[in-house]
């Protein structure tokens, strides 16, 4: 074996090493639409809340309101169920591309972390909601879905890891500052999903996708 | 030079299987049927051979009714796969020189 031949050779099974423990189908494009979707709930939920006839910051109706808060709840869960399609769909059209499979066990080894820190934080979530407490649920949001993220990372690129400790960050910055909730929300869930899926995007899959 | 290379690595398969299980705790033989693109029958021979020499171990559990068989590098294997790789190595620096 001459030496490009023994070095490809040595790279390929370090590809392989990296490539069989790490999910590398999640898709950027997903995260920037999960982060658009966050976005339009956002500006919706505002809406319900602070209402569109009063100045900026003065609201017209409160969480407290039972009509409000269905309402906050049916565009959180409709924006949560189309971010997770979005991902999914957008990653098995990746692993085809790829000529891979999206059932793997990277990818199992990614739900399994994921799951743990985000089925806690929806279940305590949906305590605090029931218990009529609702100032620290966008901060629970925030810190439990980074605490997924950082728990996932390694089981897929590294990047998620930096976005999982951006979203802790935010929602413990949330939970200080009570009343800028859906800012600090749309901040985490919006825009850095915006911004991480485009640098994963131009990463990985400029040329592949 | 060539003759510290390790028999058991001299398909490529069998180093892939090897660096898989290398980077896993356990991998299963479907998902590595997957990923390494080969047949059913070049993988159990490959799988065989390497279990042969007791570089990687097997288990067998149920899945349902189906048998799920997964398999991990042993202490033996893992050794022999990082003296094959550091052979690779030397080998690569001395044709530097």
């Amino acid at each position: 074996m001459n030496h490009e031949q023994l070095q490809s050779e040595l790279l390929s099974i370090r590809h392989l090493m990296e490539r069989s423990a790490k999910f590398i189908s999640l898709s950027g494009l997903s995260g920037i639409l999960a982060g658009c979707y966050a976005l339009v709930g956002a500006a919706l939920g505002y809406r319900e809340v602070y209402g569109l006839s009063s100045k900026v910051g003065y609201r017209d109706h409160y969480v407290t309101e039972e009509a409000v808060l269905v309402k906050l709840v049916i565009i959180a869960s409709v924006v949560l169920l189309l971010s997770i399609g979005t991902a999914i769909w957008l990653s098995a059209r990746k692993a085809r591309k790829q000529g891979q499979g999206i059932w793997n066990p990277a990818s199992r080894g990614l739900l399994n972390a994921v799951g743990v820190p985000l089925v806690a934080g929806g279940l305590f979530v949906l305590v605090m909601i029931a218990r009529g407490t609702y100032g620290l649920v966008a901060p629970a949001c925030l810190i439990f879905y980074g605490l997924a993220l950082v728990a996932g990372s390694q089981y897929t690129y590294r990047d998620v890891k930096g976005l999982g400790i951006l979203q802790i960050v935010l929602g413990l910055l949330a939970a200080c500052l009570p009343g800028y909730s859906l800012i600090f929300w749309s901040l985490g869930f919006g825009v850095l999903h915006i911004l991480y899926g485009f640098i994963m995007y131009v990463k990985y899959e400029r040329g592949v996708a | 030079m060539l003759e510290h290379f390790d028999k058991a690595f001299e398909n490529r398969v069998r180093l892939q299987i090897m660096a898989v299980l290398m980077a896993n705790e356990r991998y299963d033989f479907n998902a590595l049927k997957e990923l390494l693109g080969v047949t059913d029958g070049n993988l159990a021979s490959h799988l065989k051979a390497l279990e042969k020499v007791a570089y990687i171990e097997v288990n067998k559990a149920f899945v349902g009714r189906k048998t799920n068989t997964s398999y991990c590098a042993s202490e033996k294997g893992k050794k022999a796969f990082a003296k094959h790789l550091e052979t690779l190595e030397n080998l690569i620096k001395q044709q530097k020189q």
